[in-house]
């Protein structure tokens, strides 16, 4: 009986909760610009995580340039968001009264167009950015590093001053007035085209920023955005489609789950746990795991 | 027209020749109206005659085929409806449509939340609204779709005040509201009248019309058939029973 | 995304050909055009316009969810890969490697995968199935790429060509020629075949379904079923092209199954035309000659998915009904 406490991996175990907890939230941070993006414009935004790869491109040159990690977030961010807006205007406002379908069409071809260009611009060599923090702390026996800490503390912070936006400010009260009616929103003087511009801003400026926030635990590629728009996707549906709350359950839950499959499955194949919950949601629970009653 | 336009005499609101479409079906067949500063006007008609969509054809909800809109002299049609509501316009829809997951106050917030307006003025205007609808200052931190059918027909008037508009659609306003109501309906229209807000009234309750307002048309199949002051007609009168008789 | 209403034939007019005559003399110059062409052109034109083939034949397919059924499929990789692989496993278990089987094989793997893409992503509508063929595809992507004994993992599966070979009568090795005219006659008969279903009640349903879905199902037909029949009709015809393809160049990897793959499919789909069959395959031909044009002035390095992706979106926004679109009544007559 002690002999197989002892085998139990049980510190492996609680890294990996922990690793599960970081990446999850940054997954979460990805998927609420997706939820957003989705619950308020009925848009599917297939170029969210070139959004992402953009934002930690971007965050490599800042850093390299300024050497502030800080700074690289907050340009980054600012970047995209503009990046995303002027998206919005050009692709996106043509499309509004046509069939949504045609929005996975366009975006699409947008992230065909920045993944090229950051294939042509950075090259195919990975880059990597480094750590903002390179101080570690004892977890149990182990040395973890304080800036994944750091990390999963801002995606939180970023999602909860988002949420506290949403409710408070006049904007969150704009955006959430569109999403109820749109025609009456209109009809309160409240410039929806604008506000479809700014929520999709905000939704591009939450996938940068995680692509930033990301850089310093994997490595950044030009085709990264392809398995986090991916990942995104799943969680989306998940946690029931345009539903804040269950996006960061789901993509908190799904994280853990990888992270603990990663023990004994080599990273390739880890992925295929989150293929299961989603096909298991499908056949089970279709409007959402997290969704409090299916209708 | 005359080549130098009376100011004085200028309409608030002034339809012409107004054709509209949905999908095929032909609504508006060149519906002509007018609504001066101050007025009230009511439009009376049967159920489908095209009343709604003149009053969603003015505030740009709808677009006409033919025919111009103007306010205060201006072109407006075609303009978006939030710039219409920016411009003096108010709109309360048949059914109310009052955001039902925002609270009272987010409510009236939409309409306050403007450019040019200073905190002390929204603060004013919100007093004034809870001055008039005081079950609405009980009630202003619940959410919008709690509250009953009368008080969110208050709280969609009120949030259309909170615009300062210069003219307020309102759209069947005693629809499904009791009787005690439907004279509450009646003193705010009185009192934003004396306010020098202007009302396009639609209604079905013709007593009500022909009390609140000062001249009344009379839509039949997509245009206006009949015109004339509110107290040129009495509820029984033959003009009444001819287009408004089932 | 929606069509005008089926019209009857027009009658014969004073003198004036019909319709029907007009569209078969069409169709019997363009098949001449493409008989003789490699007879003309140099080889390496000759294989482009034999691979331009294959990747019509699979828009083509997905013509049929897309253009038809008002499905719009990411997930078209999956049947092309299992096609593919399918094909590459009978001819690698076979000796001598057996052509027949290995179509045979390749459909059976594509039908397989169909089947599993269809029975889930018909529970969902629109967005959400386009997003979970996505995703299907990708999963069968990581078995791919990861199930190394049987598949050979990240280098694919490399064999021989069969033989063209019908017991007793025939039994000759495939050259450029004879390859490119073994694959048109397959494209073609394939385009026949879908054209016949589209146009058959079948198709009608389909078509209804794209219109208004609830309303096809108010009338009383069993909507789940017609738009699985519809997943597994163009899971073959992909799977096909598949096969085509591994046929062709004696490979088979992963790449194909990857995502990219159904990205050019609806690309195609979109440049060429939805709803027209034909459209996909001059979107395939397009999409080709562009980016060898792009290659070949602008150098192998030139990032050729840029301007193509300003073209994709400029089509959707202004030309949303393709390059052929204004074909699309006449063609379906």
């Amino acid at each position: 009986m002690l002999q197989f406490f002892q085998s139990f991996p049980l510190d492996l175990l609680l890294i990996q909760t922990v690793n599960g907890i970081v990446s999850g939230l940054i997954l979460a941070l990805v998927a609420s610009g997706l939820t957003l993006i989705f619950g308020i414009m009925d848009v599917v935004n297939f170029a969210h995580g070139e959004l992402f790869m953009l934002g930690a491109y971007l965050g490599v040159v800042v850093l390299a340039t300024t050497g502030s990690f800080w700074l690289a977030l907050i340009v980054a961010t600012l970047i995209v968001a503009i990046l995303g807006a002027a998206m919005q205007i050009v692709t996106l406002r043509p499309l509004i009264g046509r069939d949504p379908l045609n929005t996975i069409l366009v975006t699409f071809g947008i992230s065909l167009i920045l993944q090229n260009f950051a294939l042509w611009e950075f090259g195919p060599v990975a880059r990597k950015l480094p750590e903002p923090i390179t101080s570690y702390f004892t977890l149990f026996y182990l040395q973890y590093p304080w800036y994944r800490i750091v990390i999963a503390g801002l995606s939180a912070a970023i999602i909860g001053g988002f949420w506290l936006f949403l409710k408070y400010s006049k904007f969150g009260v704009w955006i959430r007035a569109t999403t109820q009616d749109r025609v009456m929103a209109q009809a309160m003087g409240i410039p929806v085209p604008w506000v479809y511009t700014g929520v999709f801003a905000i939704g591009a400026a939450m996938a940068a920023a995680s692509g930033v926030l990301f850089g310093p635990l994997g490595s950044i590629n030009h085709t990264m955005g392809l398995d986090w728009v991916l990942k995104a996707f799943i969680v989306v549906v998940v946690g029931g489609m345009g539903n804040l709350g269950g996006s960061i359950a789901a993509a908190i839950f799904v994280s853990l789950l990888e992270s603990y499959a990663a023990i004994w499955l080599d990273p390739s194949r880890a992925v295929i746990v989150s293929f299961v919950v989603l096909i298991l949601t499908l056949l089970f629970r279709p409007t959402g795991l997290f969704v409090p009653t299916p209708k | 027209m005359s080549a130098v336009a009376d100011i004085s005499s200028e309409p608030l609101v002034r339809v012409e020749g107004l054709h509209t479409y949905y999908g095929k079906s032909h609504i508006l067949h060149g519906v002509s109206l007018e609504v001066a500063p101050g007025e009230v006007v009511g439009l009376l008609g049967r159920n489908g005659v095209g009343k709604s969509t003149t009053l969603k054809s003015i505030m740009g909800l709808v677009r006409p085929s033919h025919g111009q809109i103007l306010l205060e002299g201006a072109a407006i049609t075609g303009l978006a409806p939030h710039r219409l509501a920016r411009l003096g316009i108010g709109y309360v829809p048949e059914d109310r449509r009052i955001f039902r997951l925002l609270t009272v106050m987010e409510n009236l917030r939409t309409g306050l939340d403007r450019a040019g307006v200073g905190d002390e003025r929204k603060q004013k205007l919100l007093d004034k609204a809870f001055t008039y609808f005081p079950r609405l200052a009980e009630r202003r931190n619940q959410a919008g779709g709690t509250l009953s059918g009368g008080e969110q027909q208050m709280l969609a008037i009120a949030r259309a005040m909170m615009l300062e508009p210069k003219i307020i659609l309102l759209d069947e306003p005693t629809e499904g509201l009791m009787p005690r109501m439907v004279s509450q309906i009646r003193e705010i229209i009185d009192v934003l009248h004396n306010e020098g807000v202007a009302i396009l009234l639609v209604e079905q309750n013709v007593p009500l019309t022909l009390q609140a307002s000062q001249r009344v048309y009379i839509m039949e199949k997509g245009s206006v058939r009949h015109h004339c002051a509110a107290s040129d007609l009495k509820v029984d009168d033959p003009v009444i029973k001819q287009y408004l008789g089932v | 995304m929606t069509t005008a209403p089926f019209h009857k034939a027009m009658p014969l007019g004073k003198g004036k050909l019909s319709h029907t005559a007009v569209y078969w003399i069409g169709f019997c110059a363009v098949m001449a055009v493409l008989i003789v062409a490699p007879l003309v052109l140099p080889i390496f034109w000759a294989k482009f316009l034999t691979e331009i083939l294959i990747w019509g034949l699979l828009a083509m397919s997905s013509d049929l969810l897309i253009g038809y059924t008002g499905m719009i499929s990411f997930g078209h990789s999956a049947f092309f890969g299992l096609g593919m692989y399918g094909a590459a496993g009978a001819l690698l278990q076979t000796h001598p490697p057996n052509l027949w089987l290995a179509i045979l094989a390749g459909l059976g793997g594509a039908a397989g995968a169909a089947l599993f893409v269809a029975y889930f992503s018909t529970r969902l509508r629109d967005i959400y199935f386009a997003i979970t063929t996505l995703i299907f595809s990708q999963i069968f992507y990581v078995i791919i790429f990861t199930w190394t004994a049987v598949t050979g993992g990240e280098n694919g599966l490399i064999f021989t060509r069969p033989h063209f070979s019908i017991p007793f009568l025939v039994d000759m090795r495939f050259n450029v020629l004879t390859m490119h005219w073994f694959v048109l006659a397959l494209v073609a008969g394939s385009y026949l075949l879908l054209r016949r279903i589209t146009r058959s009640p079948f198709g009608m349903v389909l078509q209804s379904i794209r219109e208004n879905e609830a309303r096809t199902r108010a009338i009383g037909y069993p909507v789940e079923r017609y738009k699985i029949v519809a997943v597994m009709l163009s899971g073959l015809f992909a799977g096909l092209a598949g096969v085509l393809y591994a046929v062709q160049n004696e490979f088979a990897a992963p790449d194909f199954v990857f995502f990219v793959t159904s990205g050019d499919t609806v690309i195609f789909n979109v440049i060429g035309g939805i709803g027209t069959l034909v459209g996909p395959i001059v979107g395939a031909g397009f999409f080709q000659l562009l980016r060898e044009l792009m290659s070949r002035v602008f150098g192998e390095q030139f990032p050729y998915l840029i301007p193509l992706g300003f073209i994709f979106i400029a089509i959707i926004i202004f030309l949303p009904q393709g390059l052929l679109g204004f074909a699309r009544r006449w063609l379906n007559r």
